[in-house]
């Protein structure tokens, strides 16, 4: 069995106008909900106070606004999570209390009032530690594109490098843009995600390079457009195998994995795919408009001293 | 010939694999719910010990699995968590406030494989349910403590050396001297120089000389005022009978607490902000000890216990407080014998000057008084403390003395290391603040566990099929790899100390299940290719494999490289995620490359083939 067999080449470039206009459109379009909707921070990044509490039955989310405010806690956010049993209460700071005793105050008030809550989990993190959070969060991404830059540069060429971080940095920017315009909630396992999404995404485009760069030795007298459409409908088969299995995972996280972990799987699905797409748009047609040319990709051929001169024996 | 694997090839993989399935196999077998048993102050956990605990249970009719001495704990394991309970509070009952009771899951791991270092996998507490602190050590508190105590030393050091200044003013980050004139500042100047090489003194102004704290002696500040909180902590945490607590240091002023089973964490975090001092008091000898312990206490003294010696007659007159010791260090005295050096501030100093010069030769005793939680709260809820005063050091005096001295005498180096620790519990501390909390709660660990395993298991089985239907034969070869592969990374998590699972490390091995066979897709297609270029199937299988590897190791060094950076710079659950996605990276390399090779070869090399099942 196989998906795309015969031996036509596929002409990806021809499409690499309406790409670039479609990437440009939704990179613009990201940087300006960033900019309008800005992003849902989650508490690993605000800072405050969150419990998590777990009822026998349905729970009633205005019952349990009416018990917080009758304490005082007027302004928390109580929402569902995962289940219509579990709720997810965020309070705000009050003065008075110290803010790392805030969740154990709400959790004894709904306790009186419903001695089926249960405790599952609660979270207090300080605005200083959420502050930093933020800046290693944004460090990380930045030194992970630097140190990819550099091996790729190492291991192919500069336009091939460039082509790669700027196809990461397309992925990574349409992906924030995607949680804003929902308004998901962004918290560190999406980070983490985010992050890896990098990871895969560049494993695609490390795989097309590679086959670009063979076909360049390779294939003589050939102009670099047709050179890269050769290469990825080579790869084509194996893009669609490997996104299609981890596609195949990522649903299963996605269905089975829980609330914790649902953000996390829905970057990740929606990273695999723009992912895709930027390793074979975006990547090579950076690459390409650079000015990528067979004289770049030869082996380097070292010069050994006295090689041009005869054996003296 | 073509497509032939040599046989120590085959050797190393044997071995291996095997050594991976030997350390995964630990986690196939459950817990047993148990207690465990650990030595507080002034108490030793011995074979003795296990006979009295035994002896305890049998009266309580609790029937117990095993009762096992190990590393100076005593494990006892029991057959359900109701029983488990039970026995903890009738050990607790049993055996005293000496011996700290914890209740524990241990590993039902088989005697051979443990004996071999076989453990399951750590889990982290999102899995098993637990508090985390991350606390934060008020360190501008501490050096402004330090620079006081330099203010005054520097005072009595000038007066002495008869160097007149007209004030000393504490400035942020150091202190200001004020002087009448330059020659007075600059014979001060000399002087402190050599006196006080912990401080960098220079010439702030007109007849005013600044003297900051050197690097040096800052981070000595910072870095005691750290390991003193950490004692402390990890005295207290005993107190909450929480088996495997973790309290480290993490930055440069901040220490994490992990107390996994934990889930009232008011109680926690009240007895972990306990206070605890110590007073250094003259003991009465002028008065009985017998008449004093047959109820004929004298005004102006108490009976307090000295641990394993006996009850004591001290005065009440306090001579220094906690508060006043800077230092307290364990050693050996130029005998061998072991030591305690105790350094004071100048104030605690002057006290203790003024002290040993009318008591020469008389005992003097040092209190420690701990605030206990009695486990009852009070009307607004808070929990009651108590204050319990015990004696933990009596000496003689043998000569005049102030901020620095020695207590000798000391029965073992365990007991001066003791001593000393209880020192430094007793001074002041730097305050600390709790900056991150994060409470799992039992049932939603539980149920984290039960949905990653799930979601691993649906992902797994979702590759398998669709490996088999696209690659035939090959994807079969391919599911051993990735089967080996699951065993592989489990293995290793459990075989690397510091490794804990957590949820996103569960999604990190779902990840690189779905990843993992992208080396396979790269390596079978390659395959068909050279099957469609018109290569025969050997050649096709030969030439496939080689072309595939330099894309393959490229590809997963980048995201090697990604994984290493998300490692260096996260923190608790994107650690986790990083440290099972690069380990999955190392072993999907192995195995989709070097085990589905050697399988080919074994199935198909050196065959006359005319068509591949692929």
């Amino acid at each position: 069995m196989q998906i795309f067999s015969g031996n036509y080449t596929v002409n990806f470039m021809k499409l690499s106008f309406p790409a670039a206009i479609l990437s440009t459109i939704l990179v613009l379009g990201s940087f300006a909900t960033l900019a309008i909707n800005q992003l849902n921070w989650g508490l690993d990044f605000t800072g405050g106070t969150q419990i998590e509490i777990g009822y026998q039955n349905t729970a009633d989310l205005d019952a349990i606004r009416a018990q917080l405010a009758a304490s005082e806690f007027n302004d928390a956010v109580v929402q569902n999570f995962g289940s219509s049993k579990d709720v997810l209460i965020r309070l705000a700071s009050r003065e008075g209390i110290k803010p790392s005793e805030l969740g154990d105050k709400a959790i004894a008030i709904l306790k009186q009032a419903d001695s089926s809550a249960e405790m599952r989990g609660s979270s207090f993190v300080s605005a200083s530690v959420g502050e930093e959070l933020t800046e290693q969060g944004g460090l990380a991404m930045l030194i992970c594109l630097l140190c990819i830059l550099v091996y790729v540069t190492m291991r192919f060429e500069w336009r091939f490098a460039l082509g790669s971080v700027i196809a990461l940095a397309h992925d990574v920017i349409i992906t924030l843009g995607l949680f804003s315009i929902l308004g998901l909630e962004f918290d560190l396992t999406v980070l983490a995600a985010v992050l890896a999404v990098i990871g895969y995404s560049l494993n695609d485009t490390i795989v097309v390079f590679d086959r670009i760069r063979e076909n360049f030795r390779k294939i003589r007298d050939v102009e670099p457009t047709d050179i890269i459409n050769t290469s990825l409908t080579q790869t084509l088969n194996r893009t669609t195998i490997t996104s299609g299995t981890t596609l195949l995972v990522l649903f299963a996280l996605f269905f089975l994995g829980g609330a914790t972990i649902h953000g996390f799987a829905t970057a990740l699905l929606f990273g695999i795919f723009i992912g895709t797409y930027s390793s074979i748009y975006i990547a090579s047609l950076v690459a390409l408009k650079l000015g990528v040319s067979r004289e770049d990709l030869m082996p380097t051929v070292i010069e050994k001293e006295g090689a041009d001169q005869d054996p003296i024996m | 010939m073509l497509n032939q694997t040599p046989l120590w090839k085959y050797i190393i993989i044997a071995v291996v694999i095997g050594l991976c399935t030997l350390y995964a196999s630990p986690n196939l077998y459950g817990e047993d719910h148990a207690v465990q048993i650990s030595a507080g102050r002034n108490a030793v956990v011995d074979e003795q010990l296990v006979e009295k605990v035994s002896a305890d249970l049998a009266a309580a009719s609790i029937e117990s699995k095993s009762i096992v001495l190990e590393n100076e704990q005593i494990l006892v394991r029991l057959l359900d968590a109701d029983t488990q309970l039970r026995a903890r509070e009738s050990l607790e009952k049993s055996l005293g406030e000496n011996y700290y009771v914890a209740m524990n899951l241990a590993p039902d791991t088989p005697e051979w494989l443990s004996a071999l270092g076989g453990e399951p996998m750590k889990l982290g507490l999102d899995l098993r349910g637990g508090v985390h602190f991350l606390m934060e050590v008020d360190m501008n508190s501490a050096l402004e403590k330090t620079l006081k105590d330099s203010d005054n030393d520097f005072r009595t050091a000038l007066r002495e050396e008869d160097i007149r200044y007209r004030t000393i003013k504490q400035v942020e980050n150091g202190l200001e001297i004020y002087f009448r004139d330059q020659d007075t500042l600059d014979k001060a100047e000399f002087f402190l120089k050599n006196r006080n090489r912990d401080f960098v003194f220079s010439e702030k102004s007109d007849l005013v000389l600044f003297a900051t704290m050197s690097e040096q002696k800052l981070l000595e500040t910072r870095d005691y005022a750290v390991k003193q909180n950490i004692t402390i902590i990890r005295n207290r945490v005993n107190q909450l009978g929480v088996a495997e607590p973790v309290v480290q240091k993490q930055g440069p002023d901040r220490i994490v607490v992990q107390l996994p089973g934990i889930q009232d964490t008011a109680k926690a975090k009240e007895i972990l902000n306990a206070t605890a001092t110590l007073e250094y008091r003259e003991v009465d000898i002028e008065h009985d000890v017998s008449d004093a312990i047959a109820g004929r206490v004298p005004p102006g003294s108490e009976l307090l216990n000295y641990e394993g010696r006996g009850p004591q007659l001290l005065k009440k007159a306090i001579i220094v407080e906690g508060s006043h010791i800077i230092d307290a260090t364990s050693g050996v005295d130029q005998n061998g014998m072991p030591k305690v050096s105790i350094k004071l501030d100048s104030q605690g100093g002057a006290k203790m000057l003024a002290f040993t010069k009318r008591a020469v030769g008389k005992p003097m005793a040092v209190v420690f008084i701990e605030y206990k939680a009695t486990g009852e709260r009070d009307a607004a809820g808070k929990l009651i403390f108590e204050a319990k005063r015990t004696v933990i050091s009596v000496a003689t005096i043998n000569g005049v003395f102030g901020n620095q001295f020695e207590t000798t005498g000391l029965d073992s180096p365990k007991e001066a290391q003791n001593l000393a620790l209880l020192l430094r519990a007793g001074a002041l501390i730097a305050p600390i603040q709790i900056i991150e909390e994060r409470t799992v709660g039992p049932s939603l660990g539980k149920e984290n566990i039960k949905l990653g395993k799930e979601a691993i298991i649906a992902g797994f089985m979702l590759v398998l099929v669709f490996m088999v239907i696209y690659y035939k034969k090959f994807g079969f070869v391919a599911n051993i790899a990735l089967s080996l592969n699951l065993v592989m990374m489990v293995g290793i998590m459990s075989m690397i100390p510091g490794a804990t699972l957590t949820l996103p490390g569960m999604a990190g091995i779902v990840l690189t299940v779905g990843m993992a066979v992208d080396a396979n897709v790269l390596i079978f297609e390659r395959i068909r290719e050279e099957v469609a270029d018109g290569r025969s199937p050997q050649q096709a299988i030969h030439f496939g494999y080689d072309s595939a590897f330099s894309t393959i190791l490229d590809a997963n060094i980048t995201t090697f490289i990604a994984g290493l950076i998300l490692f260096a710079v996260g923190t608790g659950p994107i650690k986790g995620f990083s440290i099972t996605l690069m380990i999955g990276i190392a072993t999907s390399m192995f195995t989709a490359i070097v085990v589905t090779r050697a399988i080919v070869n074994a199935w198909w090399g050196g065959k006359r083939l005319t068509k591949l099942s692929i």
